[in-house]
């Protein structure tokens, strides 16, 4: 009976993890057919691979360009952020008022409201300050966007650290950035690294504000996977491989620090 | 002037006032204790002189330098805290020369320092590890010698055994009696065990609610206590506070030479427990706690069995045979009063 449950479960578990990386493994095939076997019926599971879509791809539009944009709106975007929201989880976890909490809530609440409702103000401003089509832009909103979620984690990272031990620092004669760097850092480097990491994937999945803000000058690379669902039709072989070729670079480096990232989220729980 | 100056020193926390206007004078080398009851705001006292908590009202000086508002970083004091505050992600020896470090001494100094503090404190074999692999009283030692090797004009120190076990504390105690006459350096220590100020003070403070109710040498408080807080809460047992009005005998035991009205305090030392019908006072014995060396005979005097009466202590070298419910006689040792008014505060005794 019980040999069964476990065979059961063991089932189950894997009918998920087929469901949830299905679309994943269909990408990836679709990427390797030509048009015409990306849309035959029936689907087909076994074909001769093909690179005329990534070919075609790079033919027809700058990769490097998009994902030069993505690289560089995700990182300065994540520097900036941490940069903002360390000091601010800083004061919160060390220097708690009564109203600390009702600020952390308020800052997770804004990330509770659709973005399209602050798209048009957002257009306006980009456009107004004359920043449309740029990666300043990006970073800016990308930067905004992370930023209660960033403050959020670091804050809970922080709160674990006895704050005796920043006293004793002080006593030592170290400054708030002597703190930050000899005491805080070392001690909240799995939250530091996994916030950073976060905010990296966040950053470069983001669509929503690189499509209204960007095209051809600014674009990640999120807007060139969407070029490709064109209003003369979809091409589906060379969707699937623009879109591997835009993750594929996060999906190796969250593979990389998978280690790290774990153990950043359960540091705190080991004392 | 004194090294350390405190002038009418306040803290606010909102509408409290915490810590009442504050002066004390510590002189150079003098092993200063806070003492007092939770709450009376002995810590609050010392984060303040840390530069850790705010300083609200009044000014502090150290060593002709005003320093009430300098950032603790810069007032070179260091501090030894109840739960040790060791850094967990250094190694022993780098937990010590932190503060080197960071002042960007010489390696050479800073190995022959801490080689130093760690001999001091046996913590050599140590020097490698980091905290988690130290007991609860190497973990203290560490902390003090973070707190040596930086040879700082004041240690401060906030309850630092009230995380060790009992012998562990008697034994560390000794320790930092020693380390202070050895190394002389001028020490603020904060505890709430009376033992531990008598035993570690050059002068003691006792604090309530945010003021300060005495200062004086250990034996000072103890023989000429300034009001009955200060003299109940020093000495173990307390001292027998009566209320006059409750026990009229004991008033005409201490005769003429008292207040007419308020209290007597007598040590339990200065209270005899003579056979029943001898002795100035007559009562009946309540509860005997033979701890070896001592002997607490509580016995409850002026009641006519209806337990009305007034519970005296007694201590004692010698052993006893008195059982609970046998009635004794009770002498107090001459010239061995307390007299207190209905405030509280000392009267002085005078000459019979």
């Amino acid at each position: 009976m019980k040999h069964l449950a476990l065979i059961l479960r063991t089932v189950a578990a894997w009918l998920v993890t087929l469901l949830i990386v299905f679309p994943l493994i269909w990408l990836v095939l679709t990427a390797f057919k030509t048009e015409q076997q990306a849309i035959s019926i029936p689907p087909q599971l076994f074909f001769t691979p093909t690179m005329e879509s990534f070919a075609e791809v790079n033919l027809r539009s700058d990769y490097l360009h998009y994902a030069a944009n993505s690289v560089i709106t995700s990182i300065v975007s994540t520097v900036l952020g941490l940069a903002i929201a360390a000091p601010a989880a800083y004061s919160m976890a060390f220097f708690r008022t009564r109203k600390t909490r009702d600020i952390l809530m308020w800052m997770l609440s804004t990330k509770m409201m659709p973005a399209v409702g602050a798209l048009v103000p957002i257009y306006v401003m980009a456009q107004t300050a004359g920043l449309l089509d740029s990666r300043t832009a990006l970073i800016v909103v990308f930067t905004l966007s992370n930023l209660p979620i960033m403050v959020w984690m670091l804050y809970s990272g922080f709160k674990d650290i006895p704050p005796d031990i920043l006293e004793a620092a002080r006593m030592d004669g170290a400054s708030v950035w002597g703190e930050f760097l000899h005491v805080i850092r070392p001690l909240a480097m799995g939250t530091l690294a996994s916030t950073a990491l976060l905010c990296l994937v966040l950053s470069w999945n983001e669509a929503f504000w690189s499509l209204n803000l960007s095209s051809s000058r600014a674009g990640t690379l999120a807007t060139l996977i969407a070029s490709y669902s064109s209003p003369e039709g979809l091409f589906w072989a060379k969707l699937s491989a623009a879109s591997l070729m835009a993750i594929a670079p996060i999906v190796v480096v969250g593979w990389f620090s998978q280690k790290q990232l774990v153990q950043g989220l359960t540091f705190g729980a080991v004392k | 002037m004194a090294f350390l100056q405190l002038k009418g020193v306040e803290k606010m926390f909102g509408a409290l006032r915490a810590i009442k206007g504050v002066d004390l004078s510590i002189e150079k080398g003098e092993f200063v204790v806070f003492v007092g009851p939770s709450g009376c705001g002995k810590s609050t006292l010392l984060r303040m002189i840390a530069g850790l908590t705010e300083i609200d009202g009044g000014s502090l000086q150290l060593d002709g330098r005003d320093i009430t508002r300098l950032p603790s970083s810069k007032r070179d004091l260091a501090m030894v805290f109840q739960s040790y505050a060791l850094y967990p992600h250094m190694s022993v020896a780098d937990n010590m020369s932190f503060a080197l470090r960071l002042a960007n001494v010489d390696k050479k100094i800073i190995e022959e320092k801490v080689g130093r503090a760690a001999q001091i404190l046996n913590l050599t074999p140590y020097l490698q590890r980091t905290p988690k692999e130290l007991s609860g009283g190497q973990r203290q030692r560490v902390a003090i010698g973070r707190a040596i090797v930086r040879a700082p004009k004041v240690f401060l120190f906030d309850e630092p055994l009230s995380n060790l076990d009992a012998a562990l504390r008697g034994q560390t105690r000794v320790e930092i009696a020693k380390l202070h006459r050895d190394l002389g350096a001028t020490t603020i220590y904060v505890t709430h065990d009376q033992v531990e100020a008598m035993t570690l003070a050059d002068r003691v403070v006792v604090l309530r609610d945010g003021a300060i109710e005495q200062v004086g040498s250990p034996l000072e408080l103890y023989d000429r206590p300034a009001n009955q807080f200060v003299a109940q809460f020093i000495g173990t047992p307390q001292m027998n506070v009566v209320d006059t009005a409750k026990l009229p005998a004991l008033r005409a035991v201490v005769g003429a030479t008292g207040a007419a009205d308020g209290y007597i305090g007598v040590r339990p030392e200065k209270v005899m427990v003579r056979a029943a019908g001898t002795g100035q006072l007559a009562g009946r014995v309540e509860l005997v706690e033979s701890l070896g060396a001592d002997t607490l005979i509580y016995a409850n005097v002026g009641s006519n069995g209806d337990g009305s009466g007034v519970q005296l202590v007694a201590r004692q070298a010698a052993r006893t045979e008195l059982r609970p419910g046998d009635p004794v006689g009770l002498d107090i040792a001459p010239a061995s009063f307390h007299l207190f008014d209905r405030q509280g505060q000392a009267v002085a005794l005078r000459a019979a």
